[in-house]
């Protein structure tokens, strides 16, 4: 069936919203009653995770166990499974939630399904064992709404995640999906869906904050029959898993948004740039696209207007760079993804030459949102010059790793310490590493800083896409930048001399110091090198490839003199500056780290104390972690 | 250069023809091309240059330009060890090195046995479970380096 009216769309979104309601209202409620179809629930509905995270937990197994349970019971009218995609709290995964008494499970492993059908689908009592447990209060939380994982998170580009079916357009639909578009082609013009964009202040949220109606603006100026619409997702940055996330939950806001900056531009052909190793990602824009087509919501006279408009999807294979807009275009036309110097901006000459706009996944999940709850309702979100709000992938020593959206403002404790939960394993928190490889390391001091553009580019870091790496104690920080120095020579692309020949120095000079050959002279080095680097380098990879080292160094200054004067890593990571002992008080002689030393470094008799011959020690660390009695240390 | 069998050259060629022979679907038809032939040896890339009509210095550049593209082939069972932020932080270096010193390889390389060959990725996505590594399809999580011997050992009897 085709959709050629909005009187088409609102019987869809009436006779599905019958379906989603149910989620809807549950989101609001404190499950406090539970439900059981021996309690009289006339039907119920069970949420399972789909993204990547919980997939690889085996997700999957979890929803064809309780498919296989409905249908041995007969009860396909009356309990039904939905695959959804990421709920966000990704370290709890897999994640499942029963409707309507809004339960979240957590953990669950595939065999767990028979329990839950038995005990709570079909008794109507809540299975203890799998709920979450506040680690502050000690206390079970048996719904989203009550954890402080949730509590401060504010959903928009994230509203459809872990709630709607990714693989069925109608839920979208249920939703208020495509009546953006559908307001924007018959109700207004392309300058004033372009001027609502800019009166809400959204900017790009693949990192470097350009307002998106500005950027849209002069796109639709430049006059051509042809023009591009081009979506950025190739999530390159290592950790971060924002749009994969919201590529694989929510598909269609992304399709939908692409088709209303066409109009606003003028375009009538749109791009998915995205990355081969998004295989589910790829899967899902895929069944996305070919239903709004099927709809008539993709492809001639959409709605019954004059507009036209199509996606096609591009694959990148690899290469962080190809997140810079001209590289991109570059790797689509089929060629090495090198960027090129702006002047000419995509705006004038991009995809074949054509005028391109080119916006990221979040950005555009944005979107449709702001046109129908307008851009005033968007506006009143986030702080004085960044509005809305940001996704963020919190990962690392944290509690509570998972996929966010808070408001811009909130500040980096909230984040880490309210929503995150704290550092794992009561450790000290050392530093938040915000931006990628293009960002920089945060310390306790910044703790108190308002996320957002501004705050954090003068802080020494930047917004970046959205990963957010939380350290503790036990991280070096001049491993951390070597780390990331590392990546960045890996991905340079070669082609302007500061970034191919001055990183991989400055590299060189990351590994003198963590090998313990470190000089005084060389910090120097480093900070002269990096304000190089910065200044010369012909794109925004180049440019900002050096942050991650000038963060540390000014932030971590005594750690580096330690590396260099006293051949100490306080983190014990540098692995020439340590050495392994084993303690004979503690030692009981059961000779594990023996049989699992992969040098044959250690020596001693069964029941007596062992010791670590230094000369063969390859400080691999295997002792420590085989060691169940903590004889095992490093000085 | 080594010779490739005649049912792969024409699958090579008909990989080009379904996208036009245009030289902008070159990176469309490397990715089909390599899912194919399972990597993309120089052979391959010389047919690709012929139907594209481009020099194959081009295709060359290309392929040694992404590094989803490999020009060695991948063994049985390919572990990919997670290099990304989330993996670093809690760790995934020294499940690299294990896997390393087990399989006796360094990463890029395959074991001569063809059963095993080792490479770094940036992020699978599933930070949760930090570190991660993949073997084939499964990935295995919260890593320690004493759990890679049974890994290989479960991978090495078929």
């Amino acid at each position: 069936m085709k959709i050629s009216s909005i009187e088409d769309l609102k019987k869809i979104r009436e006779r599905a919203s019958v379906h989603l309601k149910p989620r809807e209202q549950s989101d609001h409620q404190d499950s406090s009653a539970t439900c059981g179809l021996k309690k009289g629930t006339p039907k119920i509905q069970i949420l399972t995770c789909g993204g990547t995270g919980c997939k690889a937990s085996q997700s999957h197994l979890i929803a064809d166990n309780f498919k296989k349970l409905i249908a041995e019971n007969n009860l396909e009218g009356k309990v039904e499974v939905i695959t959804t995609g990421c709920f966000g709290f990704c370290e709890k995964g897999p994640i499942v939630k029963i409707i309507p008494d809004n339960t979240f499970y957590t953990k669950v492993k595939p065999e767990d399904a028979e329990e839950i059908f038995t005990t709570h689908i079909i008794g109507g009592k809540r299975v203890n064992r799998l709920l979450y447990v506040d680690p502050k209060r000690k206390t079970t939380v048996s719904d989203s709404k009550h954890m402080d994982f949730y509590r401060k998170q504010v959903r928009i580009a994230l509203r459809n995640c872990g709630l709607i079916d990714p693989e069925d357009i109608v839920e979208y639909i249920a939703r208020d999906g495509y009546f953006a578009l559908a307001d924007c082609l018959l109700n207004r013009s392309p300058k004033a869906v372009i001027d609502e964009i800019k009166k809400s202040g959204l900017r790009g949220r693949g990192g470097g904050g350009f307002p998106t109606g500005l950027k849209w603006e002069i796109a639709s100026k430049n006059q051509s029959k042809e023009k591009y619409v081009v979506c950025n997702a190739d999530e390159g940055d290592p950790g971060a898993f924002m749009d994969r996330s919201i590529m694989e939950g929510d598909p269609n806001s992304i399709v939908e948004a692409m088709a209303i900056c066409g109009y606003a531009i003028g375009a009538t052909h749109g791009l998915v740039y995205i990355r081969a190793e998004y295989p589910l990602a790829v899967e899902r824009l895929k069944i996305a696209i070919k239903q709004a087509r099927e709809l008539g919501l993709l492809g001639k006279k959409i709605l019954g207007t004059s507009f036209s408009f199509d996606i096609n999807i591009r694959y990148g294979a690899g290469a962080f760079v190809c997140g810079e807009e001209t590289a991109l275009i570059h790797s689509m036309e089929g060629r090495r993804g090198e960027p090129t110097l702006k002047p000419p901006f995509p705006a004038e000459s991009g995809y074949n030459g054509k005028p391109t706009n080119v916006n990221n996944v979040e950005t555009f999940a944005n979107v449709p949102i702001i046109i129908n709850k307008g851009a005033d309702w968007f506006a009143s979100i986030g702080s004085d010059r960044s509005k809305g709000t940001k996704v963020f992938a919190l990962a690392g020593k944290i509690n509570n790793v998972g996929l966010i959206e808070v408001p811009m403002g909130t500040t980096l404790r909230e984040v880490i310490f309210d929503i995150g939960g704290g550092i794992k394993g009561g450790k000290q928190f050392k530093a938040v590493q915000t931006g990628g490889p293009s960002g920089g390391c945060l310390t306790e001091k910044h703790l108190d800083t308002p996320i957002d553009f501004d705050t954090l580019t003068a802080a020494g870091s930047m917004m970046g896409s959205g990963g957010m790496i939380v350290m503790d104690e036990d991280n070096c920080m001049v491993s951390v930048a070597r780390f990331y120095l590392d990546f960045i020579v890996g991905e340079s692309c070669g082609k302007c001399t500061p970034c191919r020949i001055g990183n991989k120095r400055m590299l060189e000079i990351l590994d003198k110091i963590i090998a313990g050959n470190g000089t005084m002279q060389d910090l120097d080095k480093l900070k002269t090198l990096a304000g190089v680097i910065k200044d010369t380098a012909l794109c925004g990879l180049g440019q900002t490839s050096p942050n991650p080292v000038l963060s540390t160094l000014s932030n971590f200054w005594d750690e580096y003199v330690e590396h260099v004067r006293d051949k100490k890593c306080r983190a014990k990571q540098c692995k020439a500056l340590l050495t392994y002992v084993i303690n004979p008080e503690k030692c009981i002689g059961c000779h594990a780290c023996a049989i699992g030393c992969p040098a044959g470094a250690i020596e001693g008799v069964p029941r007596k104390p062992h010791a670590i011959i230094f000369s063969k020690c390859i400080k691999c660390g295997m002792c420590m972690s085989r060691c169940k009695f903590k004889a095992v240390s490093v000085v | 250069m080594e010779k490739l069998c005649n049912s792969v050259v024409e699958k090579i060629r008909a990989i080009c023809d379904k996208f036009g022979n245009k030289p902008g679907e070159l990176i469309n038809i490397l990715h089909e091309s390599q899912h194919t032939v399972g990597y993309l040896p120089m052979e391959v890339q010389a047919i690709i240059a012929e139907k594209l009509n481009i020099p194959v210095s081009r295709v060359y550049g290309v392929v040694t330009f992404y590094a989803f593209f490999t020009m060695v082939p991948k063994g049985k069972h390919p572990v990919s060890v997670c290099l990304g932020t989330a993996c670093y932080v809690r760790g995934s270096e020294k499940i690299l090195e294990e896997f390393k010193r087990t399989l006796g390889i360094d990463v890029g390389e395959t074991t001569e046995d063809g059963r095993f060959s080792l490479d770094c990725l940036r992020c699978v996505g599933a930070c949760g479970l930090a570190p991660v590594a993949m073997v084939g399809e499964k990935v295995y999580g919260h890593l320690n380096p004493a759990d890679i011997k049974k890994i290989i050992k479960d991978f090495s009897q078929d």
